[in-house]
């Protein structure tokens, strides 16, 4: 349903291509899982079956399915599908990576103003918003949150040196 | 049966209590709005909101978590009717009459019947699990081992069998939930495996951030590539259209039963509310003297999807309740959250906890009075949410979600797996693999590895356990069944064809 909306969405990478890459990398952690438990002795040891005896089997079930899903995708025709126009891989990443910087400066800024600064960055860029809207916006919601966890349900979240600051 | 009703009577007047009143609405509101935005669904929602209720009793923290959950199952017909765009996978069946009837001008009908027969469905379901949990759970207390992991196997079998998904791609997704389950300690020798010596994998994966990265996350991604704009029908509901649908109800009492029959019989299988709003769909056109008409614009298109979806919905916590086995992935975070309360899953949740189990049950009945009250006077105010744009929505989100992970540990590593799980949600998502066995598969993990290696330490390692009486041996062969059933059906299907080979192969 979703990949025929795909197709006519201009090029992009193969969906082919990329749902080899999944199996392929599922198929790895399926090793992975393999040495670990091997690590670990999959035997029968002295109270019953070792630690890694279940994931053992596990690892190799992943292994086993992955393959069957790699021959089943290039036995079936390849109907030349893209898995997403290169604009929409755009959008996605437009989401990914301000989220990727804002996960790695929360232990640095606290949560707080990290979150200010992802939704002000994100309303302006991305929604094109006017600053006049989105910093109020940016700087209400963490503020609301702040009351929310911190005030009502009692649950502290990161803080940074602003809050400090500011005395808490 | 009458301690049953006695116990049913307390947990009413616990759940009665003023701040459980509260806390009941609040869960709803929030339900909805988790159910009607996009990227947040009902086990992303209850799993975000989790760590809110570490510090209330557990029985306050179920009625509100659970509330949740019904307010996401009636606030995905809120989206279905009035945008065409399902907030939840089960309301798709929604908006294939839904919508119509919304662009015809009958919005306040479609979603006042939608409303009305999700309420039905979850009650019809409630009362099933009113009466029969308690005898299930008596039962499963005689499980030994072997019985109890030929349950979680049927359950985990049940989904390579039910799920819409290629069956190995199903198989591949459960067993990396398995196999991220096991990261960490060994918890019947007390060994570390799989940790390949980093610090931070000492703990394993916790399923809270799977949910929130998978779902949450995952969610968000294809809702930005799909570029959503969201163009809504409005909503008028008043008392007068309340009224009038209410009266044409009752002509489609058959309809009702057979929807709610057919979601509490998928409820309990764990493949879940989706699969029954769908059947439950189309078994109404196939049967229906109106079956032409569907699509167009159909009250009993509406009727059927949402009144099954409800139901399995809520028939879903039965097993959850009874046997530890959930059978949702939001039944299966609300287990998670009693293991955080320091309960037990499972039948002698029936015996210890008897107040907790009660005053669930009686929640469901009233959470789902109020939130039928609830929805039927907001539904304009829920749908004004919708026109917030997706980017002003998106990172307020995205910041919930970090928020929520953080939380579960507070631990600001965890909020960095909800993005890779995320990121790799989508991908997963994109690629056709099933999500929610691999949820299933982190939670259960364990207590599936546990309950398989005793039933080996019984028998000295004999495989032969698994059959070795009728309970065990019915229950793992309907496993076998089940996750043999594609190959089953195509055997099937080619024997017909075989017989009728008059006929022209596609």
């Amino acid at each position: 349903m979703s990949e025929s909306a795909h197709e006519t969405g201009g090029t992009g990478p193969s969906h082919r291509s990329v749902e080899a890459g999944v199996a392929v990398a599922a198929g790895i952690l399926g090793a992975i899982t393999v040495i670990g438990s091997l690590r670990v002795g999959i035997g029968w040891g002295d109270e019953g079956p070792k630690a890694g005896f279940f994931p053992f089997y596990i690892g190799l079930i992943i292994v086993f399915s992955s393959v069957v899903n790699l021959v089943q995708l290039f036995a079936a025709a390849n109907n030349n599908a893209v898995f997403a126009s290169w604009g929409q891989i755009h959008k996605v990443l437009s989401v990914v990576v301000p989220t990727a910087i804002y996960v790695a400066i929360i232990p640095y800024s606290g949560i707080y103003v990290a979150s200010a600064l992802l939704i002000g960055l994100f309303m302006i860029w991305l929604g094109k918003y006017r600053a006049i809207v989105a910093v109020p916006t940016a700087i209400a919601v963490p503020i609301f949150f702040f009351v929310t966890f911190e005030r009502w349900f009692l649950v502290p979240l990161p803080k940074g040196p602003l809050e400090k600051l500011l005395g808490f | 049966m009458f301690d049953d009703i006695g116990n049913l009577m307390h947990g009413f007047s616990v759940v009665m209590q003023p701040h459980n009143i509260v806390l009941m609405v609040v869960g709803i509101v929030l339900g909805v709005i988790v159910g009607v935005l996009p990227g947040l669904g009902g086990a992303n929602g209850v799993a975000i909101l989790l760590p809110l209720t570490f510090s209330m009793s557990p029985t306050s923290a179920i009625i509100m978590l659970s509330c949740i959950y019904w307010g996401a199952l009636f606030g995905g017909a809120i989206t279905s009717i009035l945008f065409n765009i399902p907030g939840e996978p089960w309301s798709v069946a929604t908006t294939f009459d839904g919508y119509p009837m919304a662009q015809q001008g009958r919005a306040g009908e479609a979603l006042t019947a939608a409303f009305t027969s999700s309420f039905v469905g979850a009650l019809f379901a409630v009362i099933m699990i009113t009466l029969v949990a308690p005898l299930v759970a008596s039962f499963a207390l005689r499980f030994g081992p072997a019985e109890i992991f030929s349950v979680y196997f049927l359950a985990f079998c049940s989904f390579v069998g039910l799920s819409k998904e290629p069956p190995f791609k199903t198989v591949a997704s459960m067993m990396i939930g398995f196999a991220l389950g096991a990261v960490g300690l060994d918890q019947m020798t007390g060994q570390l495996r799989l940790t390949f010596g980093f610090e931070t994998l000492l703990g394993g994966f916790d399923f809270l951030i799977a949910v929130i990265g998978l779902f949450g996350i995952g969610e968000i991604l294809l809702t930005m590539e799909e570029g959503l704009s969201f163009r809504g029908k409005s909503a008028k509901i008043d008392l007068k259209i309340v009224v009038q649908t209410w009266k044409q109800l009752p002509r489609y009492w058959m309809l009702s039963l057979r929807s709610c029959l057919i979601g509490c019989w998928m409820g309990i299988s764990p493949a879940g509310a989706t699969p029954a709003s769908f059947m439950s769909y189309g078994i109404a056109k196939r049967i229906s003297k109106r079956g032409h008409n569907f699509g167009k614009g159909e009250i009993e298109g509406v009727i059927a999807p949402e009144t099954a979806a409800h139901a399995a919905g809520t028939a879903a916590l039965l097993p959850m309740l009874a046997l530890g086995v959930p059978g949702s992935p939001t039944a299966a975070v609300l287990l998670g959250g009693l293991l955080i309360w320091g309960l037990q899953p499972g039948p002698l949740l029936f015996v210890e906890q008897t107040e907790f189990v009660w005053g669930l049950i009686a929640s469901m009945y009233m959470g789902n009075i109020v939130g039928l009250i609830v929805v039927l006077t907001c539904v304009p105010l829920f749908a004004a949410i919708l026109r917030i744009p997706f980017s002003v929505i998106a990172p307020i989100i995205l910041v919930l979600c970090a928020i929520g992970a953080y939380t579960v540990n507070n631990n600001t590593f965890d909020v960095v797996m909800m993005l890779v799980f995320g990121v790799v949600g989508y991908f997963m998502k994109k690629a056709n693999y099933p999500l929610a066995p691999m949820v299933l598969a982190i939670v259960l993990g364990d207590k599936a590895e546990e309950s398989f290696r005793q039933s080996l330490l019984g028998s000295q390692g004999n495989l032969g356990v698994f059959f070795s009486n009728w309970l065990v041996g019915t229950v793992m062969t309907l496993g076998l069944i089940a996750l043999f059933w594609p190959i089953i059906q195509n055997g099937l299907a080619r024997v017909r064809g075989s017989i009728g080979s008059a006929r022209p192969v596609q």
